[in-house]
């Protein structure tokens, strides 16, 4: 049988028709399921917020242990891999000194101890997100408590996040990451597929169960952790009365990590 | 009208057999990626874009580089460029292309690649960006076939293809636009936060895509009958566009150089410093940038002077205002982006052999595209003329 140009692309427009209407039926039960998911609420132990925020109070942390312990938990718990190529890094929390930490403008003279000790660095979770602004598709989105979490089954890896952030904060999975997580898998947190990007997620899944971030518990009070937004937390108290300092705060991004630096009560 | 590249000399054949061989090499290296992920490439945790999205921000540039042609030809009716048009914008098609292929490749998780259009998200650029490409690609497709299929029945082209040639006109201009917004509006990327971003994207591209178009013009003198420019001075009408585009081009990146380095503030000048000096002992761009610097300046000495009317002199200012181009914004500009990284260490990128190859199977695409649309058009001509 032959068939001529014209009827040819009348079938081929039938075809068409009827694979868009078909899908267009899937995605209406799966809108069903969104409704249903819509209505589940809120677990009650969850801890409530406005304005999660954390300061990272330098005096408490002294020697290498109490940088690694904080590190390590963080990293076990999250199924973080250890890669041993650095361009395929991924880190949540981790740790680097003054000067590069506060990037912009070099002062030499300033105090030894500021000057050398390694300060925590980890996803700012910014008021005025960029990297959430950036991204095409809401995979990486800011919860209505504050926190920049990521959905790592939309993000489709075309890494804009990564170039937005102005703090480095963002890791992309260069490879798949399971081979490399060192001892046991943990339960408490999914691990990830090759070709999407992860970072520090403020602990939203100890929230939920109404515990505090995992690195604030290990730091001995040296990560301080709280509600900015209520004018009786302990973050906003130590923030409205001691000074401290953010990562590059000119450029408006708003950062909830402050550093309380140069000793807790004299400062 | 496609059944025209189907027929063609042995040298025709053995050039798509050749362009088929690199683009079967490039699909093994990309199976590679795609099973590997993204650490068989160069890129790292601090130079998270690389080679990919470079050629893909140079050729959004040569795609928009049509509308130097339809302009002047359709709103100003400069007669000239009448046989010329089309291989413009049959230039523009395979080069949207690549830079969608180039998007693809350069994603962590490709097949999710429609959630761009599931979950629409209008305050990424990246978002705009997918609507103006996608939008030019048609346009170009729509005007380029009609135009031609009515040229070759021997019919004006029909009424309602005219607004549809007007709208390319700002859309061009719109593609880079947006391209160069991808980049301008990041906060702490201190190369491309700059407002002329977009305009040293347009000057760049109006250089680079007319040089490419009056080289393929070249070419397509040499293997076929068709003329683009019969004695009426349309290639020296280009050159002349060339020329002025490419010296706006070098004006604004000494734009950029003089903020940067008078206002002495560190940040704004790192990157620069490492591109044409090296940074903390890094220098792996410099001789790459200089090389670009040479090129760039012999560029518009080769086009300013009576050189320009000599065909190999000509030739050679061409091709070193497209290298020159090509190594400014397709590697320097997106790798540079990065370096110093936020923490303010220099981390360098390099490509890797796998990325090589990948980038030159979508180059192969480009060029096949090109031939059989070339062939296509310049079949329909040579029929005409007999």
């Amino acid at each position: 049988m032959s068939i001529n140009r014209r009827q040819f692309l009348r079938r081929a427009g039938m075809i068409t028709a009827l694979g868009l209407g078909s899908s267009f039926v899937i995605s209406g039960f799966r809108k069903k399921e969104v409704a249903v998911a819509a209505g589940y609420t809120k677990a009650s132990e969850d801890l409530p917020a406005k304005r999660w925020a954390m300061v990272v109070d330098m005096s408490k942390f002294k020697t290498e242990a109490d940088y690694n312990r904080v590190i390590e938990t963080c990293h076990k718990l999250h199924n973080v891999p250890k890669f041993p190529n650095p361009k395929d890094e991924i880190k949540w929390i981790w740790k680097d000194d003054y000067h590069h930490t506060f990037a912009g403008g070099h002062n030499e003279y300033l105090d030894e101890h500021v000057l050398h000790s390694p300060f925590m660095v980890l996803c700012n979770h910014c008021e005025n997100p960029p990297c959430v602004k950036a991204c095409p598709t809401q995979a990486t989105f800011q919860r209505p408590d504050g926190i920049v979490a990521m959905d790592f089954h939309r993000c489709i890896g075309c890494r804009f996040c990564m170039g937005a952030c102005p703090f480095g904060a963002r890791s992309f999975n260069f490879r798949d990451p399971r081979p490399f997580i060192e001892g046991e898998i943990s339960t408490e947190y999914p691990t990830r597929t090759p070709g999407v990007v992860e970072k520090c997620n403020f602990c939203y899944e100890r929230l939920a169960d109404g515990l505090m971030p995992a690195c604030v518990e290990q730091s001995n009070g040296g990560l301080i952790f709280g509600d900015l937004d209520d004018p009786n937390s302990e973050v906003r108290k130590i923030i409205s009365t001691k000074f401290t300092i953010r990562r590059k705060p000119e450029l408006g991004t708003q950062p909830c990590v402050y550093y309380l630096v140069g000793g807790g009560d004299h400062a | 009208m496609l059944e025209k590249a189907l027929s063609g000399s042995k040298r025709y054949w053995a050039w798509v057999l050749l362009l088929l061989a690199i683009i079967a090499v490039g699909f093994f290296a990309y199976m590679n990626q795609f099973y590997n992920g993204l650490g068989v490439t160069g890129m790292s945790r601090d130079v998270s874009w690389g080679l990919y999205i470079a050629q893909f921000t140079f050729l959004v540039g040569v795609a928009a580089s049509a509308v130097m042609l339809v302009l002047p030809y359709y709103l100003h009716d400069f007669k000239k460029f009448g046989k010329m048009v089309i291989l413009g914008e049959f230039l523009a098609i395979p080069a949207v292309i690549m830079c969608i292929l180039f998007i693809f490749v350069d994603l962590g998780q490709p097949m999710r690649i429609m959630n761009v259009i599931l979950h629409p998200s209008p305050r990424s650029v990246m978002f705009y960006d997918m609507i103006v490409l996608c939008g030019y690609l048609i346009i170009n497709l729509v005007v380029g076939w009609t135009t031609l299929g009515a040229e070759r029945k021997g019919t004006p082209s029909p009424k309602w293809v005219k607004p549809i040639i007007y709208l390319s006109i700002p859309w061009a201009v719109s593609i880079h636009t947006v391209t160069a917004f991808l980049y301008a509006g990041l906060p702490g990327r201190h190369l491309w936060l700059s407002a002329i971003m977009a305009a040293r994207f347009l000057a760049s591209a109006f250089a680079a895509g007319p040089a490419i178009l009056i080289l393929l013009c070249f070419i397509v003198k040499k293997v076929s009958k068709f003329n683009p420019d019969p004695g009426v001075g349309a290639i020296q009408s280009l050159v002349k566009i060339v020329r002025y585009a490419m010296i706006a081009n070098v004006f604004f990146y000494i734009l950029e150089l003089f903020t940067a380095f008078y206002s002495n503030i560190p940040e704004y000048s790192a990157p620069l410093r490492y591109i044409f000096f090296g940074l903390d002992g890094h220098t792996s761009l410099v001789p790459i940038m200089w090389t670009a610097t040479v090129l760039a300046f012999l560029g518009i000495a080769l086009l300013v002077f009576p050189t320009r009317k000599n065909g190999a002199t000509l030739t050679i200012g061409l091709l070193s205002i497209i290298i020159a181009n090509w190594i400014d914004k397709g590697m320097i500009l997106i790798v540079a982006g990065f370096v110093p990284n936020s923490f303010e260490r220099v981390i360098e990128y390099s490509p890797t052999l796998n990325e090589i190859l990948v980038t030159l199977a979508i180059y192969a695409i480009g060029a096949l595209l090109v031939t059989i649309l070339y062939k296509v058009a310049i079949s329909v001509r040579e029929e005409k003329a007999s």
